[in-house]
């Protein structure tokens, strides 16, 4: 048990605990929350929050902040749709998409680079950098859109945005993969080991011999990467891209962060408990929906449901601690 | 020579027996008794983990002893204290952090307590600046009141620190580590000022490692060990190791240890090197298995280059050899592969990641060589060479994954020296590497240094104190100013003659 809570971070078992009381609980309320339809539904909800999350967790881990998530998203799904419409719109074939779509990742790669840069060389605070990009982005795209929808994509959009693989929707495929690459880039890899370490400390960092400008701009460079393929899925699954769209989704992934046990501060996080919080809230807010609960409602659950989580860790560290201090 | 404080009639300010606390199955005191008189110096001496700060704690009403303790405080017995009753009660506490608000002014630190209620209201500096130019006046210093607490200098915000304990009519001050930060003349002010206040019969209790300036300024010393008092002894007659020997249990023999290197072949170079407003014209030579030490006072250009030789700066003019190749390190990441290692004097913020574990703080340096076939961090790997220097510097640990905040200073240390050792270094910069470091554990890391030497590594040991380099290094060399004034064979030299060169 104590080998495995070292393996999974101690954030972990207690995240699983939650769902599935969670689940017990919505299954016993409405008898339609344990049907494959439900669960299909939840399944295409889930990416794009997740991916963008993934967005937001490495440079949190870092000690900083990327508020331009979604825009950078935007921007990379009308590069797409953009080059799309040039080779035809609905004609399109696979090589305009393929193009589209590394066209896309280095839209969304390039705004973080630049961010990376600002941030590690002019050593401008990342909240107030990415504001910048997100105001500039949000500005350009709203140009070039004159505020309205992108439209008019090929039919195998469609099988990215709603298709299955192995009965498995293709979105959570690339959301699930995207993960597993993180987990791996942060626990196994120089740059991950980077991120934490200058996330606690990256005056000490660059005592120790960390690039630690480099690693700040490789940060946000492949923050806005994923944040490319997270446009690239809304744009399937919308079939039309808005700047704009997912807007919403931009203080839900730092919630999913805190509730996955992502030290605020940097330093301290993994992967894992994070996408476990992403399916606590999207079956919370599944679960509220199906038994007819107010849209808005599940977002006020998903408030109280981080405070509450709050109160819990506070309450659980001051039973250690006063465990341990044998104050009691 | 000290005051009459000693005098047995003088009454105490603070008399503690039977004082015993466990946390959890660990006895932090057990049985102490202390006492401190009206007026007196006295130090409180003992290792770290040896229950000095408990003890600090249970008289400022952090916590709470076990009920056989007996507390007398101004002649008052005291069932049991609160933080407030007993500042209340005129005692106050320096902590090595000071505690104090880095944005606010000097004023507004000192009479901070004044300002601050039970209740919101407005705040007015102003109506206390006459209490607050008393009592620096009462102190002997001049500050500029307006300035911002972090544009002053450590020393200084040090006074700032015992002028607020004063605005509450302390009259018992605690100082926990007050010259771990501090240079040789500014201890010395700080020494003055602390005779001041003696003099005005304000007691004052030290918690020092630095044994000298204790064992000059106090009348009485107490120690203690591993929670249990060892005694109460006067300091006059008693000598630095005598007290080492009470604090450690062991006897520790102080030698010059210097060896003649001069035949090994030169590992480090430097030659006229410059650096504008920080070193001139600075050259010496390292050989292989030397351990050349660098002492001089804060500010004489020390840390500034070090800090050249890893790259962290560029030097002017003049040029660096290693190996008799000249190098141009632009970062401390180029500086690391070319074999040059440093050991910065802030481990609290530079020289360790805190908060991370034993294990990434010891493996972060050398990241590289951890990697298995397809490029990815080994776990295995890491921990393999975590395990090795854990051993070979006998490091006490619990977990290799515990904070290495949770680790004593000394072992601290050794963690630092295994991070820069497994970059396999031909060059090992330390830079006052005992800071906030035990006595019996400083010489544990000087055991590890000497034998790093015996096996060739080159050493440059820059520090401020000066047994430390007189006993540790095989030359000296004296920097002021920026400039290299003088070198010293130590065989051929004393401790006194050494500080009278420098602090003179």
């Amino acid at each position: 048990m104590k080998q495995l809570q070292r393996h999974l971070g101690p954030e972990t078992l207690p995240l699983i605990a939650v769902l599935v009381l969670i689940i017990a609980v919505f299954s016993f309320a409405s008898p339609r929350f344990l049907t494959g339809a439900n669960f299909g539904s939840m399944a295409s909800q889930l990416p794009v929050l997740g991916l963008l999350t993934l967005a937001m967790l490495v440079p949190i881990l870092s000690g900083g902040l990327n508020l331009a998530i979604v825009f950078q998203a935007n921007l990379s799904g009308l590069t797409l749709a953009w080059i799309l419409i040039a080779f035809g719109g609905v004609e399109a074939g696979y090589g305009a998409f393929a193009l589209g779509v590394v066209a896309a990742i280095i839209v969304g790669a390039l705004s973080g680079l630049i961010m990376g840069l600002v941030i590690a060389y002019v050593g401008a605070h990342p909240i107030l950098v990415s504001l910048a990009m997100m105001i500039f982005l949000r500005g350009v795209g709203e140009f070039l859109t004159r505020g309205g929808d992108v439209s008019g994509f090929p039919d195998f959009m469609n099988t990215i945005g709603y298709g299955t693989l192995l009965g498995i929707p293709v979105p959570l495929i690339i959301f699930l993969a995207a993960a597993i690459l993180w987990h791996i880039m942060l626990k196994r890899t120089r740059h991950g080991f980077s991120v934490y370490m200058i996330g606690s400390n990256i005056k000490a960092a660059e005592y120790s011999g960390i690039p630690t400008k480099r690693t700040l701009t490789l940060i946000y460079t492949i923050s806005g990467a994923i944040c490319a393929v997270a446009g690239i899925v809304m744009a399937a699954q919308f079939n039309s891209v808005r700047v704009g769209h997912g807007e919403a989704l931009l203080l839900v992934t730092v919630l999913a962060c805190f509730l996955g046990g992502i030290d605020p501060f940097g330093g301290f996080g993994r992967v894992l408990p994070v996408v476990i919080a992403l399916v606590i809230l999207q079956v919370l807010s599944s679960g509220l929906n199906l038994l007819g609960a107010n849209q808005f409602l599940s977002i006020a659950v998903w408030g109280l449901f981080l405070i509450g989580v709050m109160a819990l860790r506070w309450l659980v560290s001051w039973l250690a601690r006063t465990r341990k201090w044998g104050i009691m | 020579m000290q005051s009459s404080a000693q005098d047995a009639g003088t009454p105490y300010v603070l008399q503690m027996f039977s004082v015993s606390k466990t946390f959890g199955g660990v006895r932090a005191l057990d049985d102490v008794s202390f006492e401190v008189r009206e007026g007196e110096v006295h130090c409180l001496a003992g290792e770290n983990g040896c229950g000095k700060s408990t003890l600090i704690k249970i008289v400022t009403g952090v916590y709470t002893p076990e009920p056989s303790a007996d507390i007398k405080c101004f002649g008052q017995s005291i069932r049991s204290m609160s933080p407030k009753q007993s500042r209340a009660m005129g005692i106050a506490v320096i902590w090595q952090d000071l505690a104090l608000f880095p944005h606010m002014s000097v004023a507004e630190n000192i009479a901070f307590d004044q300002m601050v209620g039970n209740l919101p209201r407005f705040v007015r500096v102003g109506s206390r600046l006459d209490q607050v130019k008393s009592i620096l006046d009462r102190l002997g210093v001049q500050l500029d009141l307006d300035a911002p607490l972090n544009t002053l200098p450590i020393a200084q915000r040090q006074i700032v620190a015992i002028a607020r304990a004063l605005m509450g009519d302390a009259r018992l001050i605690f100082m926990d580590e007050p010259n771990a930060s501090l240079t040789q003349s500014e201890t010395d002010h700080l020494l003055e000022i602390v005779r001041n206040l003696s003099a005005q019969g304000v007691a004052v209790v030290f918690v020092s490692h630095r044994l000298a300036e204790v064992l000059e300024i106090s009348s009485r010393v107490t120690v203690l060990r591993d929670g249990k008092m060892v005694g109460v002894f006067p300091t006059e007659g008693m000598t630095q190791a005598r007290l080492t020997e009470l604090m450690t249990g062991a006897s520790l023999q102080q030698t010059v240890a210097a060896r003649d290197r001069s035949a090994a072949k030169p590992v480090l170079a430097v030659e006229n090197l410059t650096r504008h407003g920080e070193f001139e014209n600075i050259s010496f030579t390292i050989r292989a298995g030397e351990i050349l030490g660098l002492t001089g006072l804060i500010g004489s250009g020390r840390t500034e280059l070090a800090h050249s030789l890893i790259g962290m700066t560029k030097p002017d003019q003049g040029a660096i050899y290693l190996q008799g190749r000249q190098i141009k390190p632009q970062s401390i990441r180029q500086a690391i592969d070319l074999g040059i290692a440093y050991v910065s004097e802030d481990r609290l913020s530079l020289g360790l990641i805190q908060p991370q574990s034993i294990s990434d703080n010891s493996s972060i340096s050398v990241l590289k060589s951890l990697l298995n076939q397809i490029g990815l961090l080994s776990p295995d790997k890491q921990g393999q060479m975590v395990r090795h220097w854990i051993n070979e510097l006998s490091i006490k640990i619990g977990d290799p994954d515990d904070a290495v905040s949770t680790l004593s200073g000394g072992n601290q240390q050794r963690v630092v020296l295994a991070k820069w050792l497994a970059t396999e270094p031909q060059l090992l910069i330390l830079d006052s590497p005992t800071v906030g470091v035990d006595v019996g554990a400083r010489a544990g890391i000087f055991r590890i240094i000497r034998h790093l030497a015996e096996n060739g590594l080159a050493i440059l040991l820059i520090s401020d104190e000066v047994t430390e380099v007189l006993f540790n290094s095989d030359r000296i060399l004296h920097m002021n100013g920026g400039r290299i004034v003088n070198e010293y064979d130590p065989r051929q030299t004393s401790v006194d003659a050494l500080e009278v060169q420098i602090y003179a």
